[in-house]
């Protein structure tokens, strides 16, 4: 369950793959539902679907920060370089805070005029309206190219572990996938 | 001598009358004008909107209307279909690229007077970067002095655009291809 110093825990390795899958989801979601035509089926739940997930994954994510301050902090493997070490980590920081900045982008968005943001037709998250004027544009934009650097940033971070993986054979990505060997 | 000096004094004084051609700039400060669109929505009903910003000077002369000269410029970027996101959507490149194009212009050609307070206005509308001559259906609602001081006209008018004839892209359905604007516009006289 919880991480030492030498292994995650399965909550932080089970969130880890889950938070992954969603966001390319999310990605591939809102890339294909921006260019659907007006009479297609998906023109309305696209979206509706898109921000249900979006707020959940945001709860996930806050779980997921408390969890990881209470947790022992995971140290790198002791062959990586100086400079894996500190891009590493700052990666994954990164890749925390651009999470956030979309997911609030996106909240921005649905809620420029005050309208809440129902959550799976389940409930309703209130909006608090324009805070900044054309919010609906800027947040859109932000949200958009955020997104774009968010997912090259991932796919650099899964590149990384690959690396490790196949050419320094080391324990990086197994250590994500449980392996305590 | 003195007859005609009479005379001459008398056609001046009636002309001052009843020509009342005016300068008037259309009062968006205090907000008594509107430039609304409506649209079908899939055929079974109508969606309602309007441009927040816009300014506009006219000049107006009830005896001779067909002298009068209009021209409006509306600011893309404030459409407000009291939707957020679908103001987003109507303002990126589906439909008005407002980032582009942020102003919209109409300037007029001519005006025909029809009678019964009934106007014809034609004139060029340069609208998402494409300029095309419309037709307005206007109709003087009325005119006189106001309670503060000033002089103030206004009119009504209906035109309506086709989204494809202003190169905009997105297909509604065949229901939502033209758009109905409503205008109201009071002026107030310089």
């Amino acid at each position: 369950m919880k991480n030492t110093k030498l292994y995650y825990g399965w909550v932080t390795i089970v969130i880890h793959w889950l938070v992954a899958i969603t966001v390319f989801g999310l990605f591939g979601l809102g890339y294909w539902m921006v260019e659907l035509g007006y009479y297609d089926s998906w023109y309305k739940a696209g979206p509706e679907l898109h921000k249900s997930i979006g707020l959940s994954l945001f709860t996930l994510m806050l779980f997921r920060v408390i969890w990881r301050i209470q947790q022992p902090q995971v140290e790198a493997l002791e062959s990586h370089s100086s400079f894996e070490k500190k891009s590493g980590h700052a990666m994954h920081i990164l890749l925390y805070f651009l999470l956030f900045f979309i997911m609030l982008s996106g909240y921005l968005i649905s809620t420029a005029d005050g309208r809440g943001i129902e959550v799976f037709q389940l409930f309703e998250i209130p909006g608090f309206g324009s805070l900044i004027e054309n919010q609906e544009d800027k947040a859109g934009l932000f949200h958009q190219y955020a997104a774009y650097f968010v997912i090259s940033l991932a796919l650099l971070h899964g590149l990384a572990a690959l690396k490790h993986h196949f050419i320094d054979k080391d324990k990086t990505l197994l250590r994500m996938l449980g392996d305590r060997n | 001598m003195k007859k005609t000096f009479i005379s001459t004094l008398l056609a001046t004084s009636l002309l001052s009358i009843f020509a009342n051609a005016a300068d008037y700039i259309v009062d968006n400060k205090g907000a008594h004008a509107s430039i609304n669109f409506k649209i079908k929505h899939l055929d079974y009903s109508w969606l309602t909107g309007r441009f927040d910003q816009f300014n506009g000077k006219f000049n107006y002369d009830a005896v001779d209307a067909s002298a009068s000269k209009i021209e409006i410029n509306v600011d893309t970027t404030s459409i407000n279909s009291n939707h957020a996101e679908r103001d987003k959507h109507l303002k990126s490149g589906d439909f008005l690229e407002a980032d582009k194009f942020a102003t919209a212009k109409f300037v007029s050609n001519s005006v025909t007077d029809k009678g019964n307070n009934q106007l014809e206005i034609k004139g060029l509308l340069t609208l998402h970067g494409v300029s095309k001559d419309i037709v307005i259906d206007a109709e003087k609602v009325g005119e006189g002095k106001d309670p503060w001081g000033g002089y103030r006209v206004g009119f009504s008018g209906t035109t309506t655009l086709g989204l494809k004839d202003f190169g905009i892209k997105m297909d509604l359905g065949p229901a939502s291809a033209h758009v109905q604007m409503e205008l109201y516009i009071e002026g107030i006289r310089q």
